[in-house]
């Protein structure tokens, strides 16, 4: 085997029907609409359609609804680091600011909830992108380590000066009229932001985003200020986890310190390494996968974390590209043995 | 006075804490964030060899050492060599191993009744009208020990000259004949030795239990960063600084405070000097 691997080489080559469909002329034959439209339209009709299929089984509706959230925050995971250039380990840290904003708009004005999801989306990214505007300048590591101890320590300084509820929280919060308009409203959102953020990194600020991530000093060069972009790519970002904080708050009907717990931070990373770094889409899958395993694992205890968070370390190290690459690679090309 | 002697006791603490995860880092640039797991591993190991083996609570210990050291220097070889270079896979690796053998631990061995290690020599003692335990004395003098004879092993023995040349220049190191992977595990079963060795001094002081792990990591990346990644003189006296502050707000403010310290003082350090009060390796290019 060692000497046949010697004089030949795996060789990958597009499929016919990729290249035929790449530009405009995919319009031209049903098939190769069809190879373009397929694998969107069973994403998006299968996520549509999974409250109905789950309808016999309550408990996994209400599942699915902490996938989305889990998938929101893995997406914007996925488009910091990837996009912008920002690993932020903090994802706990968008999910407690929602969630907090939702809930005290909520309990202290009694505004209703069909307002207080989209303030305390904006506020709370608002609030997120002030908090973090002093470490933008960082990068790496140090951002990583930074934005990692930013829910610890919301965390504990709630839990310091007894503010919000302190450790009890905030109870009390309104819940949803009904669970169709929840689970829709979340499912709706993932989509949205996929689709939304798909097509962005291909516009002109998607660009210098990427510009940003690989070559911060010949963006600054040209006379763009890359701080400002940075602070964009966060509020983005955490718009998204805020964004299902507030949902979360109301949910569960309740904001409390463990929405700034290191699960929020952990499970959409292990998700994007899961399905696929830098497809957007493979995070959300990532989430279909994880999150059901962490709920059948429930029983278990603390061990489910364990049990991920080896799979996690399998898949950094053995499988690092992710499902969503594999998968797309296998539908996009061909592979033969060649000889040298 | 109290200030003064639980400062400096304190400070040492986490100088013990930290010494393992800087020198990881100092040498083969891995953030290592399996340190605090490591840390509860030797602690629950001394206390399983002896009351489960029932040995000699010196052997336990230096067995428990031993084993710790071969866990990390495991760990190196088997995983993350292959992550090498790619610190934010480095970084998930590390942490996903470290949360997996700390919440495995939560779930098969640490539950149930309390586990606690006995301390060296019993009683306290009265230093210039301040009650102090002879454990916390000897945390100092272990503490200043370890200090020392790391410093005396890198500066004068073969093998810890390696390493520094290694923490150096690794390309310069190669060109020598120094093997970087053989010295990225012989750093990690060390950093992982001095891990243990810092559990078995302090454990003694509370029980062993799973949230440690969490706690000495937050603490040793805190002093690090401080400090400057990597440089030993800065993560010592990151540590005094810290260390010192903490007490201070202990007394003053009271003891919710006391994590908040070290994130606060690793969110100023960081905005401020992002390379930390010693780092001085590749400071600019890389960090801002």
């Amino acid at each position: 085997m060692a000497v046949d691997q010697k004089d030949r080489r795996k060789e990958r080559i597009d499929r016919g029907i990729k290249v035929r469909s790449d530009g405009v002329y995919a319009i031209s034959s049903w098939l190769e609409i069809s190879y373009l439209v397929a694998p969107r339209l069973l994403f998006i009709v299968g996520l549509l359609a999974a409250p109905i299929l789950l309808l016999p089984v309550p408990y996994w509706q209400k599942v699915l609804s902490i996938i989305c959230i889990y998938s929101l925050l893995a997406i914007s995971f996925d488009f910091l680091a990837n996009y912008v250039g920002l690993v932020s380990l903090g994802g706990g840290f968008y999910i407690g600011v929602g969630a907090y904003v939702a809930a005290l708009l909520n309990m202290k004005f009694n505004i209703p909830i069909f307002v207080t999801i989209p303030v305390a989306t904006v506020v709370g990214a608002a609030i997120c992108t002030v908090v973090f505007l002093p470490c933008l300048p960082l990068r790496g590591v140090y951002f990583a380590i930074v934005s990692l101890m930013f829910p610890l320590l919301a965390a504990r300084v709630i839990e310091a000066l007894d503010i919000f509820g302190g450790t009890d929280g905030i109870v009390g919060v309104d819940g949803f009229s009904s669970t169709w308009i929840e689970q829709y409203l979340l499912i709706i959102a993932v989509l949205a932001a996929v689709f939304f953020l798909r097509r962005m990194i291909t516009e002109d600020v998607g660009l210098v985003f990427s510009g940003v991530k690989d070559n911060d000093q010949a963006v600054k060069a040209s006379g763009i200020n890359i701080t400002k972009y940075k602070a964009l790519g966060i509020f983005i970002a955490s718009s998204l986890g805020c964004f299902g904080g507030a949902v979360l708050s109301h949910i569960y009907m309740w904001a409390g310190l463990s929405q700034f717990a290191l699960d929020f931070s952990i499970i959409p990373i292990a998700a994007t390494v899961i399905g696929g770094g830098g497809t957007l889409i493979g995070p959300v899958i990532g989430c279909l996968i994880l999150v059901p395993v962490s709920e059948l694992l429930r029983d278990f205890g603390t061990l489910r974390i364990a049990v991920y968070a080896i799979v996690l370390t399998l898949f950094i190290v053995y499988k690092s590209e992710g499902i969503m690459v594999y998968a797309s690679r296998k539908y996009e090309q061909f592979e033969r043995w060649v000889s040298i | 006075m109290e200030i003064l002697i639980y400062g400096i006791i304190n400070s040492v603490t986490l100088v013990l804490m930290a010494l393992g995860f800087t020198l990881v880092y100092g040498v083969s640039r891995l953030p290592n964030f399996a340190h605090g797991a490591l840390y509860v591993v030797a602690g629950y190991l001394t206390w399983i060899f002896m009351n489960r083996l029932g040995l000699n609570y010196g052997i336990s210990i230096l067995a428990a050492l031993i084993v710790t050291c071969l866990i990390g220097a495991a760990m190196y070889q088997f995983v993350l060599i292959r992550v090498r270079g790619m610190p934010i896979s480095e970084i998930i690796a590390s942490y996903a191993i470290g949360l997996a053998i700390l919440e495995g631990l939560r779930w098969g061995g640490l539950k149930g009744s309390t586990f606690t290690l006995p301390p060296f020599i019993e009683g306290s003692v009265e230093i210039l009208g301040v009650s102090v335990d002879f454990q916390r004395i000897l945390v100092v003098f272990i503490g200043a020990f370890m200090m020392i004879g790391l410093w005396v092993f890198v500066s004068r023995t073969r093998l810890g000259l390696a390493l520094k040349g290694m923490a150096q220049d690794e390309r310069a190191a190669l060109t020598l004949g120094i093997d970087s992977d053989k010295m990225a595990v012989v750093a990690m079963a060390l950093g992982s030795g001095l891990a243990g060795v810092a559990a078995v001094t302090l454990f003694p002081l509370g029980n062993i239990v799973v949230e440690a792990g969490y706690n000495v990591l937050i603490m040793a990346v805190a002093v690090c960063i401080v400090g400057g990644l990597g440089s030993w003189t800065g993560a010592v006296l990151a540590a005094f600084l810290i260390g010192f502050a903490q007490i201070l707000t202990v007394v003053y403010l009271g003891a919710h405070f006391q994590v908040v310290v070290a994130l606060i003082a690793i969110i100023i350090t960081l905005v401020l000097r992002p390379s930390g009060l010693f780092g001085r390796q590749k400071e600019l290019e890389e960090r801002v």
